[in-house]
This record gives structure tokens, sequence and C-alpha cells, in this order.
């Protein structure tokens, strides 16, 4: 009997690959006959298109040439409104839209050809904040700028004012930011009337590509066929985008009767693909003298770019989260996801609620000071405990114990007494050191009935030889999907690791299993990868080919004997929903998610007063989750998360001119480099969720919930400035603290 | 759009091996590697010497591949994320990064591993600092470095030198 | 890569005379080309000004570092690298090897020259203030012959300089001090390492019993050259380390720069970080 995978650090599946430079991103692969493609993009943010003109020196006629009028089916890329044209036709909405495709053999003189593509366009107003959206300083979509607005109203808010003893506001603002995967964006396709089109590319969801070209070509999805190549980074910034330049890409195949190639280079995937959401959240909220919750009104607006995408499910998830793990009894949230000329901002880990979570962590040690309480004690008193309900009116039916996680992060980070000694060293030295902390929920899956309307699938096969191939949609994209669902069936066939095969997610032979999102795979998926393991095992059993305490090598033979006598070993596993879950739609309330990871996250902060640099010198993340499956791999994700978040709280700021991102180079656009990133510890609880495959939640999004805040507020306890926005870079910083000097004359 | 060059034969040695090609003499020796030689483990991250993506070893020094031009390659010395393991026995550096967890998406991970073995070829035991300065050109967006950082140590044991037949 | 590469010829000039004389053919065609570690990021944007480039990669005149009882000389090839792995850099210069260690990543180091740096002449480079407060001369050369020049007043302007489309950088000169002077750097970029400076200062001092016998400050990315602050010099010499001192060296400071807005800072930041370096310099003075 085999040792068991789960809980374990096995070497990832395709880590050898990766180390020694074999594993084959999109750009690694050529086609024979291959070109490449590039696409021509507007330089304003919104205006009517007059023309194009195709400038002089430049050998036209060997180039294949697509606008919007060569797509064969809808100029759509289908998502969930059908607002977002593949390309611009009539109307510009947003700097870099796409309007024009080139492909050709020399991608050299692709670029000559794309700087000689001129596009006449008559300039319309456009709109570029939050406020001028909701101003209505001009209509860019829709009736009102209005993607979608959300309204939760748990008890009754109005009437719980009176009850407050103080009442504190705040208004919280959170910039763009930029994925920064490694690797640019890129596909392949191959594409021809008769036998349809595949794409090859860089990707989070090959379903939702297959969905995407099925409604731009017009033909039945058995003609789409979307294959994930070896993906470096995805962050969610591959989530949507991929079907814009697999549709690009297939539409110069379709006309040239090429495989074309198009690979973005740093500059285009900057300047071109999604963003974080901006937002801007504003909390109203009353307590009583001694810190209990009373009423909360939470305004929370996310600026979604020029169209809608997936504006509303990041407003959704949002707007569940912007109360945080806290219990009270009367809470009003208002949201809206509005409409800017920006290119339209998109998914990226966290989806929404490092916004929102900003917003409330910062908001509450403004509170507890204004009642004098410390910060934790504030958040003790209001904790969510078991049996009580979120601002959604879900009842919590997990353990959940706050409070012990936030005494484990202040016992590891040594809190209480660096507090004590910061306040000590700190007058007349030239490097203010603070610590602050943060504490978060984060929900697995996807939202309310999600799950359910995604009805994802898994299957798996055994092969003659004895292996056993997992056939799922999900897509490795660094996390680790291949080697947990690989630990995973094999503990439910007793089998090696070695003997387990992951499929490459090719449409043509997975099923969908949904997308690579939403902290979902390993568990909601990875269950389904256990069920159709156990699945195929009760196959066997049931044949009389095995028994229940068998042996690899007799689990091998059994295989073997079964395709020899029977045919195909295979087996299937849909989705189901836990029982008890109720999510309705319509008045946006009940149980949002399954389950629940909790987190409290400790930062320390060193402030130099000479250059206002605020640095990060050691991190504390506590986490339950249910059950951790790879150690290795899930303090991998803990850890990539807060430097990620890290990196939007401090350094990361996107320059924006007139919609457009100045700052598009990395030499301008700031992530932290191994010199910037603090030691980052990080300790694990678990509280075995049922439903999750050995008891494991969903952690990939968690861990860029809890650092902002818990940086900004160490920030404060440092030098005493109340930072409101992120990126608290050191201009920011040097402008308020001057202020305050100078306040206090 | 004017063509002012041919393109020019350049030799040079390239993972121990005479390699013979023929380029224009700015183009990128990112560019020769991974089309004209088709050694594709070395990535384009920003086309700009920021992420270290395409970093390689020319004449022993750690250099971006991005910003070489072919025409100062002739005669070089390069070695690439190719020719680092020996045959099949990886590196010690390598063997670290499975062990450690220090490859998460591997885009980074072929000029990640180069940066390392450069670092511990100048310093055999570095320090914390060491490890940080001597990585800082090379970005990763997955593992917050964290595991980087324990696979360089990892690959300084004295069980794990390169060539020791371990694995 | 944006560029259309054949339309750049980039020769490798076999030795010096042949260099100069291609220069002196057609000055103003051939851009000289050393490490490539700005021009090529220039190609790859499709920002090159130049379609001609000269490599100076082989020219032995330009490299080597050359030690003699007065002064240390350093061909214009000289990288980063090596200057941070010279003896005598590391002991007597050491802002220069500061600098050298903080310019990009060690992959830009082990590329890019100081003689490169020297010419690309962007108010941001972190040498040229070092350089500017060790006194640094340069040697030009040309067909016409070889001068040299201090390097104060080389730059006169953005991206300008005492340069002839004919000419060449070949060496940089730094005079050794007999006793050894107080000395400061600090480089404020965007981050830790890999960084534009936001604002950079070398400052060095000859201190006696409290007094600044003589001074040199230079500053980058507060102007449109990099910039020794000689007013703010002359306000130093010969005063003692007082408080009224150090306020009136920072107000001279203050309208000696001229930081901008741009993409990575903002004017008043400059401005306000250059006063507390200057001041944080001329602290450690004291001690």
């Amino acid at each position: 009997m085999e040792e068991k995978k789960i809980g374990h650090s096995v070497i990832r599946k395709e880590g050898r690959d990766k180390v020694t430079g074999r594993a084959q991103y999109v750009d690694d692969l050529a086609f024979r006959g291959m070109i490449h493609g590039v696409t021509v993009r507007s330089n304003i943010a919104r205006g009517r298109i007059r023309g194009v003109r195709y400038g002089g020196g430049i050998p036209w006629s060997e180039f294949t040439i697509v606008t919007a009028k060569d797509i064969p089916g809808k100029n759509e890329i289908a998502a969930i409104a059908h607002d977002q044209p593949c390309l611009a036709d009539q109307f510009i909405n947003h700097p870099e839209e796409p309007i024009v495709l080139l492909a050709h053999p020399d991608k050299y003189l692709l670029e000559e050809a794309r700087r000689a593509v001129q596009i006449d366009v008559d300039p319309l107003p456009a709109i570029f904040s939050i406020e001028d959206s909701l101003a209505k300083r001009a209509i860019i979509s829709g009736e009102d700028n209005v993607f979608k607005s959300y309204h939760v109203e748990k008890g009754d808010v109005d009437a719980a004012w009176a009850r407050a003893d103080v009442i504190v506001e705040g208004e919280f603002r959170t910039g763009s930011q930029e994925h920064l995967y490694i690797e640019n964006q890129g596909m392949i396709a191959a594409a021809n009337p008769r036998e349809g089109v595949t794409v090859w590319g860089s990707l989070q969801c090959p379903y939702y590509v297959h969905k995407a070209l099925v409604a731009l070509f017009g033909l039945p999805p058995e003609k789409i066929r979307v294959i994930q190549t070896e993906t470096g980074g995805g962050f969610g910034g591959k989530e949507e985008y991929p079907s814009m330049i697999a549709a690009h890409a297939a539409l110069l195949a379709w006309k040239s009767g090429k495989p074309v190639k198009i690979v973005y280079d740093r500059a285009e995937d900057m300047v071109a693909t999604t963003k974080r959401h901006p937002s801007r959240t504003r909390h109203r909220t009353g307590v009583t003298r001694d810190g209990k919750l009373v009423a909360m009104d939470i305004d929370f607006v996310i600026d979604g770019g020029a169209y809608a995408t997936l504006s509303s499910v990041v407003l959704s998830r949002g707007t569940i989260h912007a109360a945080g793990p806290y219990f009270c009894p009367n809470v009003r949230i208002h949201s809206q996801a509005v409409a800017t000329n920006a290119p339209p901002h998109g998914a990226f880990r966290g989806f929404g609620a490092p916004q929102s979570i900003f917003a409330i962590e910062r908001h509450f040690d403004q509170v507890a000071r204004a009642i004098n309480l410390a910060p934790e004690e504030f958040r003790r008193r209001n904790f969510l405990r078991k049996n009580q309900t979120t601002a959604t009116g879900q009842v919590l039916h997990e353990e959940v114990d706050l409070n012990g996680l936030l005494d484990r992060a202040f016992k590891e980070s040594d809190y209480q007494a660096k507090r004590e000694r910061f306040a000590r060293e700190n007058p007349g030295a030239s490097i203010k050191r603070g610590i602050g902390f943060s504490s978060f929920m984060h929900g697995a899956g996807f939202t309310g009935s999600g799950e359910v309307t995604l009805a994802s699938i898994v299957e798996m096969e055994a092969t003659p030889e004895g292996c056993v191939r997992i056939l799922a949609a999900s897509t490795e994209i660094g996390q680790g999907t291949n080697t947990i669902f690989s630990q995973i069936a094999a503990d439910a066939l007793g089998i090696g690791l070695d003997r387990i095969e992951v499929a490459r997610p090719d449409t043509g032979s997975v099923p969908n299993s949904g997308p690579t999102v939403a902290s979902r795979t390993s568990m909601v998926v990875g269950k389904l990868v256990e069920a159709a393991a156990l699945g195929l095992k009760r196959t066997l059993l049931d044949s009389g080919l095995l028994c229940e305490a068998c042996t690899e090598d007799e689990f091998v033979r059994a295989c073997r004997r079964y395709i020899e006598t029977r045919g195909p070993l295979r087996s299937r596993s849909q989705y189901e929903q836990p029982p008890g879950l109720h999510w309705d739609d319509a008045t946006f309330s009940g149980d949002a998610y399954g389950t629940y990871a909790w987190a409290v996250y400790v930062a320390e902060v060193a402030v130099d007063t000479i250059t206002f640099e605020a640095r990060v010198t050691d991190f504390v993340a506590v986490q339950e989750v249910g059950k951790v499956i790879h150690p290795i791999f899930a303090a991998g994700q803990i850890e990539g998360g807060v430097a990620q978040a890290i990196g939007m709280a401090l350094y990361e700021n996107v320059v924006w001119h007139e919609g457009r991102m100045a700052n598009g180079q990395m030499t301008n656009y700031i992530m932290p480099t191994a010199a910037d990133i603090p030691p980052i510890r990080v300790f694990f609880e678990e509280q075995p969720y049922a439903f999750g495959p050995g008891g494991a939640k969903g952690i990939g999004e968690l861990p860029m919930d809890g650092p902002a805040p818990a940086i900004l507020n160490a920030i404060e306890n440092a030098t005493g400035i109340c930072l409101r926005e992120i990126p608290a870079t050191p201009e920011v910083l040097m402008e308020a603290m001057t202020e305050k000097a100078g306040a206090r004359g | 759009m004017v063509e002012i060059v041919s393109k020019i034969g350049i030799e040079c040695m390239v993972n121990g091996k005479l390699s013979r090609f023929h380029a224009y003499p700015i183009a990128r020796l990112l560019d020769v590697l991974r089309e004209e030689l088709k050694l594709t483990g070395t990535k384009e991250g920003c086309g700009e010497g920021e992420c270290g993506a395409c970093a390689v070893l020319m004449n022993g020094a750690i250099v971006n591949s991005c910003l070489v031009p072919a025409i100062e390659t002739d005669g070089a010395d390069i070695r690439t994320i190719e020719g680092i393991a020996t045959g099949a026995q990886l590196h010690a550096v390598q063997e670290a990064f499975l062990e450690c967890g220090g490859a998460q998406c591997g885009m980074c991970t072929p000029g990640m591993v180069i940066a390392a073995v450069a670092l511990i070829e100048r310093h055999p035991h570095p320090g914390d600092a060491e490890i940080r300065e001597g990585l800082a050109g090379n970005l990763c967006r997955c593992t917050g470095y964290q595991k980087i950082f324990a696979a360089v140590v990892r690959a300084c044991e004295p069980a794990a030198r390169p060539h020791s037949g371990k694995r | 890569m944006r560029a259309y590469l054949p339309g750049y010829d980039l020769r490798v000039a076999p030795n010096l005379s042949e260099a100069l004389a291609l220069l002196a053919r057609e000055p103003g065609t051939w851009q000289p080309f050393a490490g490539g570690t700005d021009l090529m990021v220039l190609l790859e944007a499709e920002k090159l000004a130049h379609k001609r480039f000269l490599s100076v990669s082989k020219l032995a005149e330009l490299r080597g570092i050359v030690v003699t009882a007065d002064s240390v000389t350093m061909g214009a090839l000289t990288t980063y690298t090596q200057v941070q792995n010279h003896p005598i850099l590391q002991a007597e210069f050491p802002l220069l090897c500061s600098a050298a260690r903080e310019t990009g990543s060690i992959a830009t180091q082990n590329r890019g020259t100081l003689g490169g740096n020297i010419v690309n002449a962007s108010p941001a480079a972190d040498s040229p203030p070092a350089l500017l407060v060790y006194d640094a001369e340069i040697e030009l050369v040309s067909a016409r012959g070889a001068r040299w020049l201090p390097y104060h007043g080389f730059h006169t302007g953005y991206k300008k300089m005492l340069l002839a489309p004919d000419e060449l950088l070949r060496r940089i000169r730094l005079p050794r001090r007999a006793k050894p002077w107080r000395q400061y750097y600090r480089k404020v970029g965007t981050r830790k390492a890999q960084a534009i400076s936001k604002v950079c200062i070398a400052g060095a001092a000859q201190m006696e019993a409290g007094t600044i016998r003589d001074v040199r400050i230079a500053l980058g990315s507060i102007a449109p050259i990099v910039l020794r602050a000689v007013k703010t010099e002359d306000v130093l010499r010969g005063a003692k380390l007082a408080p009224e001192t150090m306020a009136a060296a920072k107000e001279t400071l203050s309208r000696e720069i001229s930081p901008i807005d741009d993409i990575r800072s903002t004017a008043r930041y400059r401005l306000r970080v250059a006063q507390n370096l200057l001041e944080e310099f001329l602290s450690q003075l004291g001690r």
C-alpha cells in the first residue's frame, strides 16, 4: 500500500522540464508555414472611426489584413454582456483598442507595417474617473455608465444609528495593478472554413476561449479546439483576455490559410490587456462605546474600464467581502461597477475582495481609535463565530476561530513587544518602525449558485500500461494543479504518483471542469478528481478484477485485464452542490460561498524619514485553510500572493494619461525584487472542509487580501499618518508627513 | 523602411559546442539562441533588461541576452539553461529548485537558475544579503522569492555540490 | 522587438585608428556602441535616433585600469563590475564603487561601461555624480588628436555635451587625494535594487577641526544634467558645521537644483529628499 501523498511536498510534476528550460511555452513553438500577427490599436480614448489608411513603403500585397468585416460570426468577445467588440468597427472606447490585424512571415517587417497604418478618428468626449462616470460627465456605456449594481440589506440600518454611541466615516481608494506575469500573452492559431479553428496558447480557461471563438466564427462547438500551452503565470490576467488574442490569431489564420502566432511584447501587454479594477469605498460605521458593531453602511464602487467584461462578478465578490469577518446585525452595502474610457479592467487575484477588504481593515483601525480601543481588541469584540450570520445572512456552520488566529499571528510576529519597543525607540529615530495587522476571510469557489451553473466535470481513464490519466480543463499556471491533482488521484487509487498522468487541457479531449479561477481548482475540481478516481477504482472492484487492499502491481494488472476484456476503463464525475446551500441572486442574500478560509496577517515596516520610503521588514501570515495538500506549494501560494500584495500596497503605481498606461515598461512599473521582499513567515491551521479533497479549502487568492491594509496600519503605527489610498508611494508619504509636521506647527 | 545591412556570419561556443549562424549584426542574442539555434529555454520577459528571464552566461559572466547584439557574440563562450545540467545529471541548483519549490510557473526559472549558478560561482556560501543581491536582477511574480532563496542555500550545502553523483 | 533589424548597421571597429578615421569621414553618422545596455533598450522600443553604430568593444586603448602615484585612469570600456572589483578604486574611490554596485543589475554591470554611461548623458545616471565629486577628467580622441578636459562642465544641457561628432571618449582619470576625504553616496530609487534613481547624491569633504576645508557635492535626477552643486559648495567651504550652515546649504541647494515631475516621481519629492540627503551627509561629517 502506497504511503499517502496528500500532506506531503512531492516533486512538481512538470518541475524537471521547468528547471531545465524544456517546458514549452507558446512562444517556444513554431509550426510549419507559420506567420506572425500584430494588432493595430487606437491611440485615443474615445471617438468615431472615419477610416483606415495604409501608408507607403510597405508591400501590402504580401500582408494578410483583417478588420471587423472579416469576422464570420459575431464581432464580439463573448463574456457576460455583449458589449465588447473583437475589433473596433465604428467607435473606439478606449486607448489601445484593437482595430486592424496584420500578418506576415517577417516579424520585423510586420512592426514597420504596424507603424504605417493610420486610423483616422473624430474624437469624442471621454471620461477617466469614477467620479466623472457617476456624475455622467459623458454617457459612454448604456444609459448611465453603470455596468452593474448590487444592494445588500441586513437588519435595519436606518433605525440602528440611534443606538450607536460613536459613528465613524471614512473613504478609501485603491489604484489599478498590472498582473506582470513573466510570460507575456500569446496565441498560435490554425484555421480554415473546412476543418475549423484550433488555438494553442497561454491561458487559464480553455472553455472560456472556446465559447468566445464559437460565437466569433459562428461554428459548431466541435469545430473549435483550444489547447493550453505551458503558461508562465496568470493571476487572473489570463482568465478573460486570452479570448481576445485567440480571436485575433484565429481571424488571421482563417483569412491567410496559414498558422499565425501573435505574441505580445511587454510594452503591448502592459498597455493593452486587463488590470485590477480601481476602487473607492465609503464606510459609515456605528459602534457602542464598548466597541460592539451596531450598523455598517458601505458604498463600494469599482472602475470597470470601457466594457463590462467580468466587472459584474468582480463587483459581486467585492461586495460580499466588504463587511469583513465581523458580525454586525445591521448592514447595508450599495455597490456599482462603472464605465470609463480605459482598457477594460479584469480579473486579478482576489477579484474585488482585496479592494473592499483594504477599506474595511483600514477603516476599522480608525474606528478602534475613535473609541479608544486597541485595534485588535475592537476586532475581537466583533469577530464572526460559528452560527452567526454574515452580511448576506449566511449562517456559518463551520468552526471559526479568528481569536485563535489573531493570538497565533501576534505570537509569531512578537506583535505586542514590538509595538511597545517601537513606541519607545521611534522618537528621535530617523527610521520609524511600526507593526500592524489585518483580519479577513476569503470565500472559495464561485459565488452563490455559480458552481451549480458551471456544473464542472472531470473524467479519468486508465491506460493499458496501468497508468491513470486525469482529464480536466483546469490549467497548471504555476500554482501546482498537475501535482495536486496527481496527489489526490494517487491517494484515492492507492498507487504511485508516477502512475498518474495529467492530460494537457485541450477542449478536444478534456471535459469542461470550469475555469482556473476563484480559488476553486484544488477545492472544487480536486474533489471531482477524487470522486472520479474513486469511481474508476469502484469499477475495477465491481468487476472482480481487483480487491480492496491491492498492491500497485495488482492495480496495473487489473487495468490491463479490464481494458483487454471489456474495453475502455473510464470514469466521470460532475459537481454536486453540498447540501444546505441557498443563494438568492435577486436579493443578493444567503449562502455566498460553501466555505471560507480565515486569516490574520501582520506586517512590520520601517519608514525612512529621510527618503519617505516604507519597507516591509517582516511579515507573518497565519491562515486556516481546511487541509494543506502540499506544504511547499501551499506556502508558495501565500508567499507569492503576499509579495504581489506588497507590490500593490507600496510599489505598483499605474500612471494614467487620458486612459492609457503611461508607464508601460518594467523599468517604470515597479514590482518588488529579491532585495525588496522581506522574510514571509507562513503558518497554517486546519479545520477540514467536508467537501474539499482531504478537507482542503481554496487558498490561491486569500494572500492578496490582507497585506495592503496590514502594511498601511503598520505605517500609521510607525508615523501617525493615516493613509487611505494605495499605492502608498514615497511621494505620497512625503506629502502626508510634511502636512502632518506642518499641522503640528 | 530601408535595408542597409545583410546578415553576417558569426561563430561562437554555445554550451560547449561550436555554433555557426547568420544574423543581422544588431539582432539580439536572445533571438539568435531561440530562433537560429532553437534553444528556447532562454525566455523573453521584457525586452528591456529589467526582468532577467533572458539571462545567460557570456564568457563566464551573467548578461541579459536581450541586450547583447549578435555581432558581439563572435568568438564568445555562451552558456544557456540547456547547458547547465550535464546530460541527465541536473546541476545542484536545479535539484535544489525541485526540492525546495523554487519554480512555480517556470518562466523566470531559466534566468533565475543562471543567476543562482553565477552567484554560487562567485560566492560558494552566500549569506542572505548576498543571495538577495545576486538574484535582484531576476524578477519572479509567482514565488515571492522565499523558496528561491531556500533553493540557493540548499544548493550550497556540502552534499549537494554539482557533479556529486547525487540522484 | 519593434525595430526593423535590416535597417540598423552595427560594425565592430578592429582598431582605434580605423574607428577614428570612420568617425572623421562620416561625422554624426556613426553612433559609438559599447556595452549596449542603453542603446539596445532604445532599439527594442524602436526609439533609436541613429541607424549606424560602431562598436568600440575591441579597442584595447579603451580598456584597462592604470594606477600611478597621482591618479587612477580607467578606459572608457571599464565595466561597472570591473570598477567594483578593483582594490584601489574600492579603497580610495568608494563612491564610484557604490554607484557601480547600484547600477541596474549584476547582468547590466557586467556589460555596461563608464564611457557609455557618460556619453549617454542621462541626468539620472548613477556614476557621474561620483565622478564629479572626484574631480574626474576625461580624454577625448579623434583623428585630429587627443585632449583632456575636466568632466565638470562636459555636459552643457539635456543630452548635450562637449563631444565633437568625430570624437570618442577614451579614458577617465581620477586624481588620487593625499589624505582621504569624508565620503557619502546615496541613491534613492524606485526600489532597493535595479532602479532608476529619483534622487542621487555624492558628497566628499575635507574636514579640519570642525571646519569644512573643501567640499564637493554632485547630484543626479534633479536637473537636465548631472549637477555639481557649486553654489552649495561655496556656502559650505570654510564654514564650521553648525545648524545655520546646514540651513543655508539646504536653502542654497533648493535654488541650485531644478527637479521636475516625471513618470517616476515629483519635483517636490526630489527637492525635499535632496535636501534631506544633503543634511544626512553633513550630519555625518560632524561625527
